[in-house]
């Protein structure tokens, strides 16, 4: 199959992705309970208003019409950029949504970078002493790592840092000394998280033939990690990074809850508290269409970058 | 595979904490030195005493009863929700993997969309829609949890469909039903079992920190997540408040994965050799 024709096989496969997430997106406003006009009126107003005022306002709001109407109706909207009013606070959800993920990307891109610097060397430190002491201490910590709550460990630093050692501050944004505590928090979880999939990739790599023919030619031992298993080892990276990306956004909610960061995940609980249905609508089908463009672009770096993939009958999905 | 277990140290210590902690769930009322809901304003915040041995809350109550209760509702919630989770997970897999065709595909293909948005993410805006409370958290995580156990099930039902016992079992005038229930199940439930305990550890940080965001379980339970949210407030005068709770979650979490790495292993040695896993 030429590029083309896959780009295009590719295309078709995502655009059938996003098309059942907005379908499910918008599915979850048939979920929740009360009626969208009767709690938005008594947002407004404060006390219960009437039921004449509440017919009135689900007509325009058009909620006296079908689901499958509005269903296309919010669609159709959303293709041209278009996820409604936020109910809080009458902006564009879009705009919202875009004022406010350069924060969560800033956060989850730095605690993904600095998670890796951690994990890579660890790994290699792990699988190259494996079975010593090193090792077993390594892959402790990486376990208990994965095991701690990200909210919990943000309040452990902070009181590290920001409290005990008073050299940080506990929390808001403006500046790179506000970005250290979120970051560090969702990095520790990310490095644990990566070190264990990298050593079990790199211990693999040890015992395969290439590693005992660079051996047996004489190779000294740290050539053959770093030259030939690491390299190797490093290819899973792309889509353990984009993997792990996402798990970063789902915990920089809470991450960011924590410390007041701006970003988008503090806003979505926020909507969440406020019942913003629309909000919250918009949020699952902006990340979702992120989420599937990373994808899209991790598929391709692979079809372009790994041989073994771009001639191999497997890249059809 | 006992032996195996066993033979792992990893494993049984995994074992031991996830045992205990049953065992203090279930010996709650006989384990924990106060009511755990029992509000005494006049020692509210008290230091570590003979009486309290971590103190109290803000409200005077004792936070180690409080933190053996919230066993019973942090391990109940896990249990009831990792119970819908294997069924519906087991259930999709099986009939997707053995009926094949456009069922499959469409089925197949509901799984790919909602694992293509961050699970934490999509279970936040369905509680949050449902609105808080431990209904709607164990509703809201049991709907998209089950896809990853249904696309495992699909896979091991796919090249067990073709197994020579399968077949036997078909010339012998088996119907589907009597295929699936006698012979295909019993070979899909262990590698479910292990699955399981490797999530649960997942499953126990996504519920605590729901109930952190006050979307799960609600104060005043004693809901190690709830209490620490509830610590919150406190936490430039009182840091244990928060402290204790997440030193318990990061326990029981650990206990689970050393048990699944563990069963894992055991369940496949051969991987586990080859990658060095057995005898750590």
């Amino acid at each position: 199959m030429s590029l083309a024709q896959w780009l295009v096989r590719r295309a078709g496969g995502a655009v059938v992705v996003w098309l059942l997430i907005s379908f499910l997106a918008f599915s979850l406003s048939t979920l929740a309970p009360g009626d969208p006009a009767q709690l938005m009126l008594l947002r407004r107003t404060g006390d219960a208003p009437s039921e004449t005022e509440v017919v009135e306002l689900r007509h325009r709001m058009g909620l006296d019409r079908p689901f499958a109407a509005r269903y296309v109706t919010w669609l159709s909207n959303a293709s041209r950029g278009d996820l409604g009013e936020s109910y809080r606070t009458g902006q564009p959800v879009l705009t919202e949504l875009r004022t406010r993920f350069p924060a969560t990307l800033t956060l989850a891109l730095t605690a993904l970078l600095a998670g890796l610097l951690i994990a890579v060397p660890l790994a290699a430190a792990s699988a190259a002493a494996r079975g010593t002491s090193l090792d077993h201490a390594a892959r402790l910590l990486a376990l208990v790592g994965v095991s701690m709550p990200s909210y919990w460990l943000a309040y452990v630093l902070m009181l590290v840092f920001a409290v005990m050692l008073g050299v940080l501050p506990v929390s808001g944004s403006g500046g790179l000394r506000h970005l250290v505590l979120p970051s560090l928090t969702l990095a520790l979880g990310s490095a644990a998280s990566i070190t264990r999939m990298l050593r079990a990739n790199l211990l693999d790599e040890l015992g395969s033939d290439y590693v005992r023919t660079a051996r047996a030619k004489g190779l000294p031992g740290h050539l053959v990690l770093m030259r030939h298993a690491l390299r190797n080892a490093l290819n899973p990276l792309v889509t353990v990074s984009a993997l792990r990306f996402g798990r970063l956004l789902g915990e920089a909610v809470i991450v960011e809850t924590v410390f007041a960061w701006p970003g988008v995940g503090r806003w979505m609980v926020e909507s969440i508290y406020d019942r913003d249905y629309p909000a919250i609508q918009g949020f699952v089908l902006y990340i979702a269409t992120v989420f599937i463009i990373i994808n899209a672009i991790v598929d391709l770096s692979y079809r372009v970058m790994d041989p073994r993939v771009r001639l191999g009958a497997a890249a059809t999905a | 595979m006992m032996r195996l277990v066993f033979r792992s140290r990893a494993a049984f210590a995994g074992g031991t904490i996830v045992v205990a902690l049953f065992a203090v769930a279930l010996l709650a009322p006989w384990l924990a030195p106060h009511d755990p809901a029992l509000v005494d304003p006049a020692s509210s915040f008290a230091s570590p005493s003979a009486a309290h041995w971590l103190g109290t809350d803000n409200l005077g109550r004792d936070v180690l009863s409080r933190l053996v209760y919230g066993a019973r509702w942090s391990l109940g919630i896990v249990v009831v929700a990792t119970a819908l989770i294997m069924s519906m997970g087991v259930a999709v897999g099986v009939v997707s993997g053995y009926a094949g065709g456009l069922l499959d595909d469409v089925l197949m293909r509901l799984v790919d969309t909602v694992l293509s948005i961050p699970t934490l993410l999509l279970g936040l805006a369905i509680v949050g829609t449902l609105g808080p409370g431990i209904g709607s958290m164990t509703i809201g995580l049991a709907s998209i949890w089950w896809v990853g156990y249904a696309r495992v099930v699909r896979g091991l039902v796919l090249t067990l469909r073709e197994r020579g016992f399968v077949d036997a079992a078909r010339a012998l005038g088996a119907n589907d039903r009597r295929v699936v229930l006698v012979h295909i199940m019993p070979s899909v439930l262990p590698s479910v079992a292990v699955l399981a305990s490797l999530e649960m550890g997942e499953l126990i940080l996504a519920i605590s920190g729901l109930s952190f965001l006050g979307l799960g379980v609600q104060p005043p339970t004693p809901e190690w997540g709830a209490m620490l949210n509830d610590g919150r407030s406190f936490f430039f005068t009182a840091p244990q408040l928060v402290l204790y709770p997440g030193l318990v979650i990061t326990a029981s979490v650990l206990g689970f994965n050393l048990l699944g790495d563990g069963l894992r292993d055991a369940l496949d040695p051969v991987d586990a050799l080859r990658l060095g896993r057995s005898g750590a």
